[in-house]
């Protein structure tokens, strides 16, 4: 009876397993669909924004409103991180360096750290949650409340009237941001490594001269201009499949700001890997990882 | 498939603005709209009523190219819209106006900018007569020149619907469609919203659909009622529009289902609560099913 019982478990609880594990792979499934099915939606809305750029001017009196919300509203909050970088790095990086005696060449570092990495991809971070989640929930409103069909029912196409603008505006300003960020972080770290740390200024403004090279400062901001695309495609189309109430705002804003950082990491990686290839082909003697 | 309870004198002899054959529309696994076929002669005011969910908003917004039918087509002035291209629809769009439900205004312009922002995409010339235009549209509408610098979070919802309509109308269009012109409105300002509806038709030569719940309302402005049933509760076979007629015909209807929309009664809904009731229920909608059920047995 024993052993009948026990039997009759076990195959139960295999079952149950087996259950689980079609669950498990059902849903992983769904997940890896709903994944490519979104991806793809976004590369055809990406394709629509640029199609909309080459074939139409944009409407009048729709490109200066988001410039000033991209660009000039933005500068303050990015000078101050930027500043605020700079500093940290040379804090940080400044114990090490004595440690091997090398302080003198603070300046390399953060300045290398700051025009190659951290400047762009500051900017981008902040133009993601500044920018990008504003335009999510600003289209996400439009979308809840129709105004995006009132647009579309008067004659105007909402990608070429709401989306061109703000894409113009985020891939051409965030150079400039990027610029500055790269430029506050210079100057927060030559403060806190030369004024306060007492580093020699001669030394320091050498170094940071023999190893950042202006092929550093172009590979910033080149990225940058890929970060500044996928901020607002991402924000935009975010918006423009907003779920219905004050809660699909919400999370739209939010998946913008998350999907955009997300993206943005990972564009920089396979950005640095593809300008190294670019840099080892102009200067084959340089040293790169791949 | 059984026919609607009856067809619409009104629709054999004149021409036709608006027609829609067969159109379905389905969204995933859902049937929203199931082989819809409603013609619309020139002139008329035809209401479309029906419950929330059947369809009605989506069958208005697919009657201006809003909404791409799954199936079917539908044509305006005999032209199938949804063979257009971007250009051509454009242009085709000038001569709709659309009332949304909540007005949708653009926030970031002022109402004089709403109103004239049908012009600015149809290209017409601004001006001093543009301006004399939308001051005109706002005051065939009962507001103030003085609204023309505001913005639409100044406004009260039935000032907004009205800014919506004179936007709808700036260009004259043909087809104006209203989706539920008079919700979330009070009674006044209902029949306000009614009287301009007609004073539109009488001073243009315009078509107009609204779809709507209020049954008043319908009654007074629609020339023509038609009504839509959720095609998950329908009968196999049978026609999502469950109702075709006049306003004096659907007093008289003999359809259960009409009859109990006119006249706002639960009916069978009561049912399917006491149904799901034995699933899930909390304490609350105990109460709520109790007070049904004694009126039910009234």
């Amino acid at each position: 009876m024993k052993t009948a019982a026990r039997s009759l478990n076990s195959s139960g609880l295999t079952e149950r397993i087996g259950q689980a594990a079609r669950d498990l792979a059902m849903r992983c499934g769904n997940f890896a669909f709903d994944v490519i099915s979104e991806l793809g939606d976004i590369a055809i809305f990406a394709s629509q924004i640029l199609l909309w750029i080459v074939t139409a001017r944009p409407k009048k009196g729709t490109l200066l409103p988001n410039f000033y919300a991209v660009g000039v509203l933005s500068l303050p909050v990015v000078a101050l991180t930027g500043t605020f970088i700079g500093m940290v790095l040379a804090n940080q990086s400044y114990t090490q360096f004595k440690n091997i005696g090398l302080e003198s060449r603070l300046g390399a570092v953060i300045n290398y750290s700051l025009v190659r990495e951290l400047g762009p991809v500051l900017a981008a971070t902040m133009l993601a949650g500044r920018v990008g989640s504003a335009m999510a929930a600003v289209l996400g409103t439009m979308r809840v409340t129709e105004q995006i069909d009132a647009l579309i029912s008067m004659g105007a196409n909402p990608i070429h009237y709401l989306v061109v603008p703000r894409f113009l505006a985020c891939v051409m300003l965030i150079p400039a941001l990027t610029i500055m960020a790269d430029f506050m972080g210079i100057l927060g770290g030559y403060f806190y490594s030369v004024v306060l740390l007492g580093i020699d200024h001669s030394q320091y403004i050498r170094n940071s001269r023999d190893f950042v090279s202006g092929f550093d400062f172009f590979a910033g901001i080149f990225k940058s201009v890929f970060f500044g695309a996928i901020i607002a495609v991402v924000s935009c189309y975010r918006g423009f499949h907003c779920q219905a109430g004050a809660e699909g705002v919400g999370r739209a804003a939010t998946a913008a700001f998350v999907l955009s950082f997300v993206l943005i990491l990972i564009l920089d990686l396979l950005l640095n890997i593809l300008l190294d290839f670019v840099y080892l082909a102009i200067w084959p003697g340089g040293t790169t990882l791949f | 498939m059984l026919a609607p309870e009856s067809t619409n004198p009104l629709q054999s002899n004149a021409e036709l603005l608006v027609e829609t054959r067969d159109m379905s529309l389905v969204f995933g696994r859902q049937t929203v709209l199931n082989r819809i076929s409603i013609s619309i002669p020139r002139g008329q005011t035809l209401a479309i009523i029906g419950e929330s969910g059947c369809g009605k908003t989506m069958l208005l917004k697919s009657l201006v190219g809003l909404l791409k039918p799954t199936l079917g087509k539908i044509f305006f002035d005999g032209v199938d819209i949804h063979s257009l291209g971007d250009v051509e629809l454009t242009k085709m769009r000038r001569r709709f106006g659309f009332v949304f439900q909540n007005a949708a205004l653009f926030d970031s312009m002022t109402i004089g900018e709403n109103v004239a922002f049908p012009m600015d995409q149809h290209g017409v010339p601004k001006g001093k007569n543009a301006q004399t235009l939308i001051l005109d549209r706002l005051a065939e509408v009962g507001l103030p020149d003085a609204v023309v610098s505001k913005r639409p979070a100044q406004l009260s919802g039935g000032m907004r619907k009205r800014v919506g309509l004179a936007r709808a109308l700036i260009l004259e269009p043909d087809l104006i469609l209203y989706d539920e012109p008079t919700t979330g409105l009070d009674p006044i300002m209902s029949d306000v919203i009614n009287e301009l509806i007609m004073r539109t038709r009488r001073k243009y030569p315009v078509t107009s659909v609204m779809v709507t719940h209020d049954m008043l309302s319908a009654k007074k402005v629609a020339d023509r009622i038609i009504m839509l049933y959720p095609f998950s509760r329908l009968i196999k076979g049978e026609s999502q529009v469950i109702f075709d007629g006049t306003p004096d015909e659907i007093e008289n209807t003999t359809d259960r289902r009409v009859r109990q929309f006119v006249r706002g009664e639960a009916g069978e809904r009561l049912m399917e609560m006491r149904a799901a009731r034995s699933e899930s229920i909390g304490p609350g909608d105990l109460d709520t099913l109790k007070h049904f059920d004694a009126r039910g047995e009234e």
